[in-house]
Formats: C-alpha cells, structure tokens, sequence
C-alpha cells in the first residue's frame, strides 16, 4: 500500500439516506448520514435493532444503493452504478462475512473459498492456489475438502473469512459475524480478523455486543438512521484475551483432569 | 467466468440432485426418444408399404370378373364368370387397346402338394411366361416359365422358395425332383428369387404351372369358355392407368354388349392406387404420432421449466452469495440457463439413443427397414436444446433479477 492511499479515505460517504417504500408506509432505515473511512481503520458500527446498521452496511458493500446522497468508494461515485458494475466493484473492492449460513451447501470449503475468484475470471490453477492460501491464513488448509456441515460454526465462519480474502479485497465487511458463535468462537474471529488489519486490511462490522466492538479503533453509534455518536479508541487484542480464556474442555490434557 | 467453467458449475449442480435431475431429463428423453421412434418407425411403415406394392410390378392393372373376390378356391367364381378367354385373347393382342404392353391370365386354386419330404397346402398359379416379365420375378435356380412352356400343356412347376424350404429342405433344392399337385407328379424346373411379403401374404409360397396344364387338372369344368381367375395387364408407361382403364371398360363393354345403363360386369382394378392410399394413410398416421410424441417433449420442456423454477426458489440463498462475492446479474442468468440447457441436451442424447432403440425393437417386431432419420435426428437435438433455452429463461431471468440483500436473507 503506497502512502498516498493512506490519505486517501477509503470511504466517503455524504448526506445518505436510504427509504424504504412499503405500499403507503415510507421507512425512513437512513436519514443524512456522513461517514468517512480511512485505509487501515477497523470500525465497529453499534446500535439499537433497527437503527439502520444493516442498511448502512449493505449501501457501503455496494449490494444496494442510497435513495439519495453520494458515496465515493476509493474515489469512485458507486451511488449511481448499474447493478452488475455493482457486482464488479463488490468483487474487487469487498469482502463480505455474513452472520451465519452464508456458505454453500454441499459444496467443500475450498470451492466455497474459490467462488469470488470464479466471477473475476481467474484461472482454475490460480483460483485453486489462492484459495489454499486464504484457507491457510484461518488456518483450514487442511480442511480444504470437508463439506460445512462437516464444520463447527467457527470454522464455517473462518472459510467465510478466507472467502472474504481470496479477493485479496482492500475492505473486509461484517454484518454480525459473531452472531451465532459462543465467547471463546467469538475470540478466535475476531484475532483472526484483528490480524488483518494489523497487515492492512480495512474493516467494518456491525455488532451490538460491546465487547466485540472493543476490539474495533473506532465505534460508530446509530440512531433511528442517524450518527449519535463516533468515538476513537485504542482496540483490545482478541488474541490476547483469547490466550487468557480458560482452555476448552477437550484440551485439558488427561493427566490434568486425574 | 470461462464457458467451460460455467459448464462444470452447471454439471456439479446437476450432479448434486441427481434423482431430480434424472426425472427431470427423463421428460426430455421420453419426448425426444417418441420423436424419434414414430418418425423412423413412420418412415419404415411407408417403405414397407411401398415395397409391398411394388412386387406386385409397377404400371400394372388387375382384370377380374365382377363377383371374384378373395381368395379364389378350386372351381370359384362358378356361373357368375362374365370375362370370356376370347376377351382375354382379344385385349392380349397387340394394338387393341394401345397402352396395354403385355397381359398374362392368371388363375388360382389352393391344393395339396405333396413331396416325398413333406406335404404343404398353397395356391397354385396357372399362367404364361408373360406373367414372370410382369412382375420382373427371375428363378434363382433352374428356369422360369418361357415363351414354349408357359403355352404347353408340360406338368413343369416353378415354385417359391417357402415351398422349396417346405417340401425339400431348403431354399435351393428341388430343382429337377419331382412334386405331387393335386395328385399328379410335376417336374420341378424351377426355384423362384426371395420376394418377402406382399399385399396378399407371402409372395414366396406359391407354384406356378403352365395356364393350359392347370386349366387341364385343376379346373373342374376343364376348359371352359370363361376365364376363372384374373388378367394381370401391364401398360406401356406411368401415369396410362385411367387412360387404360377407360378403353377397356368401353370394349368389355361393347363385347359384353351392356347397355347404358347396366352396371360393368367385370372389375379393374389399380394397384398403384390402392398403394398410394395405402401410403397416404400410413403417412397421416405417422404424422399424427409425431405430434403426438412432440407434444411430449413439450411437457418434458415444462418439467425442465417446472424444475429450474423449484431450483432457483430453493437457492435463493445461494444465489444471494454468488451475487454478494461479485456474480453479476448476468452470470447468475448464464449459470442457471447452462444448468437447463445441460439438462435438456444430456436429455436429447439420451433420448436419441432410446429413440433409436425403440425404432430398431419396432423395426423388428413389425418386419420392416430400420430407418435413422438423421434429420430429425439433428432437428429433435435443436428442438432439446431449444426446449432448454425456451424454458429455462424464464427461471433464469427469475434469479438473474433477485435482489442480492433479499436473496441473502431468504430463509428456506
Ligand atoms: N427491505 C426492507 N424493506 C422495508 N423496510 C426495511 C427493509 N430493510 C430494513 N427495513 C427497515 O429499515 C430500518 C433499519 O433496518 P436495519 O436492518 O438496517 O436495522 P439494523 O440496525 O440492522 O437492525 P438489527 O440490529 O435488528 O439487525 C428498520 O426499521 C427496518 O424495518
Ligand atoms: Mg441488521
């Protein structure tokens, strides 16, 4: 990464609003929202259900489009683009981890990992050996062949990770990816993804669990489609606290237990 | 994304619902296969049609007396004969009636041969060397009846050849032994070409013998004034038939000295004809079973409709994920028309080989020419690939139009 991305915001978002239309009902899920992401930040975005998080985050991973304000990705006005060169600039610039269940069926871990490869035309040789490599990185790589539902929930969510990566996309997006996951998962995650951004990646979650957001450097707090309040913060280390945690059960060596 | 990419994906998700998909493609098999097997099977009646008719000798007319129907036995048509041997000569004559080449009397009875291997039940033909040049039937052993012969009174047989397997083993044999006709001994001279079937059974068994030695041991009146059997008239060229008919109406007519208004007393008839109607209805029937079978293949496209609708609802979700990690509306459209086209074409194969298949069992069954009609073959092909196209769009522009945040939320 050159320096002048590191000025360069990543993100720039301007007077936002997104409404929905239901029949006579308008809902108003944002409502003028300014934003600006810088390369290498890693934001955690709180909330009450229904303040409009999920909203945000789908119009900043390009998967949908603001009813009106402007939003500069990396330079480009994407507020105004076609849906497949939303497609194309999703691929390129975004990798997303869902909250559960967003792995393929009955498809391996590894063609899941090759699958934002696939859209980009990358060749079947080159799309193999990055997938191993970003699998290698959650620390599957010997895992490639298993079928999700051969997967804890953690390591599902570390091949949503590795799939997240394979683009090798400047931005990681989250909605909720601790979701269903229990405390010790949950750590483990997030080192994973704290790891990221100390290699430079850009991060944005939506969670509404405190101590997932203190991992973050900066908290965005929304109301009712509204900022209320943004705060920068020195970020805990997941690895350390995970270290802390008492080992899981199945670890304790036999001797131990006796 | 590669077209050879997008075919494996579409392989793979084929393969992943294999029972789904084997029924699905099941609907297009039976449907091409039924395409298939009524077009080669129509085209395989039609020739067997055809080629019945043209035994009998093309450009032919058949004379017979009014009330001779059916098979004729020994002595039938009885007082009720109206066609006189002096007709018979008459119209043989050269330049009586202008369109006539050749005719050749022809009579018949059923009787009991008798060999010293066996002893079989056929009809026996009484008629002249012309007869053999009508109907272009050469011996394939000894001789046929020739000019001398075919107007002695010689107890000589030439016989087909189910008669030559029946009486004396085998196919070739019989030449120069000796058969029992009606209880008098025949000389063999004699074995006729294979014919197959004809309109009338198989042309193969029957014996052929001098006109005047039948009408010395076979007729029971002996010879009479009145032919008993029918004259097969052979014409100059094509398309004389009507032209021939009508000539000799007007001179049996004026023979006979019927009036204007007494109905013919003798028959002709046009064996073209009655091929052609033979045809014609064999044509319209096969006709019809092709639509019939092309109304199958088109329920076989609505279950590939019916399927990909179910799929694209059912992976909703995975539809959502392809669009969220950068499938563009467009990939997620070729990704579920490929999967149908697949469907239908693995379908079109295989419903060629079953068509085929059919065809050939059928072929065998009702004795006729195996046909691969290889235009239809490549036009039934079009039509799967067609199908899977034509109903496989509109599921695919279903999931190509999902809404990639909605999609993703999709519960199933
Ligand atoms: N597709 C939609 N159609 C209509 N209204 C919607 C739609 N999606 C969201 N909304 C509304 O917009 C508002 C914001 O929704 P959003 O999903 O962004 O909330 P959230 O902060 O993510 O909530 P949660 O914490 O429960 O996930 C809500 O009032 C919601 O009902
Ligand atoms: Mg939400």
């Amino acid at each position: 990464m050159s320096a002048d991305d590191e000025k360069r915001p990543l993100i720039e978002m301007k007077g936002i609003h997104r409404v929905y239309q239901m029949g006579d009902n308008v809902v108003r899920a944002l409502r003028g929202v300014d934003l600006t992401v810088r390369h290498g930040e890693s934001i955690a975005i709180m909330g009450t259900s229904g303040s409009g998080k999920s909203t945000l985050m789908n119009i900043m991973g390009c998967l949908d489009q603001p009813s009106m304000g402007s939003y500069h990705l990396n330079g480009r006005d994407v507020s105004r683009l076609s849906r497949s060169q939303l497609a194309e600039v999703r691929g390129r610039m975004i990798g997303f981890v869902f909250q559960s269940f967003n792995l393929l069926s009955r498809t391996s871990a590894l063609e899941n990992v090759e699958m934002p490869l696939l859209y980009q035309g990358v060749g079947s040789s080159e799309r193999h050996k990055r997938a191993m490599a970003a699998l290698d990185k959650v620390g599957l790589a010997d895992r490639h062949d298993h079928h999700p539902n051969q997967l804890s929930g953690g390591q599902q969510q570390r091949v949503a990770i590795a799939r997240a990566l394979v683009g090798d996309a400047p931005v990681i997006m989250a909605d909720e990816p601790t979701g269903n996951l229990d405390t010790r998962t949950s750590y483990e995650v997030m080192s994973i993804l704290q790891g990221f951004v100390a290699a430079g990646k850009t991060i944005i979650l939506v969670t509404h669990e405190a101590d997932i957001a203190a991992y973050a450097s900066r908290v965005v707090t929304l109301r009712d489609g509204l900022i209320i309040k943004d705060v920068q913060q020195t970020p805990h280390s997941a690895a350390e606290q995970l270290a802390a945690l008492p080992p899981p059960v199945d670890d304790v060596p036999a001797a131990e237990v006796a | 994304m590669s077209i050879v990419t997008t075919f494996v994906l579409a392989l793979r998700a084929l393969w992943r619902n294999k029972v789904r998909t084997m029924l699905t493609m099941l609907g297009i098999i039976v449907g091409i296969g039924c395409v298939i097997a009524m077009v080669s099977s129509g085209q395989g009646a039609q020739q067997a049609v055809k080629e019945v008719f043209q035994s009998m000798g093309t450009n032919v007319l058949v004379l017979t007396n009014q009330s001779s129907r059916g098979g004729p036995s020994v002595g039938a048509g009885g007082s009720s004969a109206t066609i006189t041997w002096d007709d018979v000569k008459r119209l043989s004559e050269p330049g009586t009636v202008p369109t006539i080449r050749v005719a050749a009397p022809v009579l018949s009875a059923r009787t009991q041969l008798i060999s010293d291997a066996g002893n079989w039940n056929t009809s026996v033909l009484g008629t002249t060397a012309d007869w053999f040049e009508i109907r272009n039937w050469k011996a394939a052993q000894g001789v046929v009846l020739d000019a001398d012969t075919g107007g002695s009174n010689t107890k000589i047989a030439v016989i087909g050849q189910t008669i030559a397997i029946q009486l004396f083993g085998d196919s070739a044999s019989g030449v120069g032994q000796s058969v029992r006709i009606n209880g008098q001994p025949y000389e063999v001279v004699g074995i006729l070409e294979k014919k197959g079937q004809g309109p009338m059974g198989d042309n193969d068994d029957t014996v052929i013998i001098p006109l005047k030695t039948y009408q010395q041991k076979l007729e029971k009146q002996g010879v009479a004034k009145y032919m008993r059997g029918q004259l097969l008239i052979s014409m100059t060229g094509d398309d004389l038939a009507e032209q021939t008919i009508a000539d000799i109406t007007a001179l049996l007519r004026e023979w006979h000295k019927l009036d204007a208004a007494a109905e013919d007393d003798f028959r002709i008839r046009n064996p073209a004809e009655f091929a052609k109607a033979q045809q014609d209805s064999t044509e319209r029937i096969s006709t019809l079973l092709a639509l019939v079978a092309a109304a199958s293949l088109f329920v076989g496209g609505i279950g590939v409709m019916n399927i990909m609708l179910v799929s694209v609802i059912e992976r909703t979700r995975e539809i959502g994920i392809r669009m969220g990690v950068g499938a563009k509306p467009m990939d997620i459209l070729t990704q579920f028309l490929v999967e149908s086209l697949v469907l239908s074409i693995v379908g079109g194969i295989l419903g060629l080989a079953f068509g085929y298949v059919c065809a050939w069992k059928m072929s065998d069954v009702f004795g006729w020419k195996l046909f691969f009609p290889m235009d239809t073959a490549i036009i039934a092909f079009a039509v799967s690939g067609a199908v899977g196209v034509g109903f496989g769009l509109y599921p695919a522009i279903r999931a190509s139009r999902l809404d990639p945040i909605t999609a993703l939320r999709y519960e199933s």
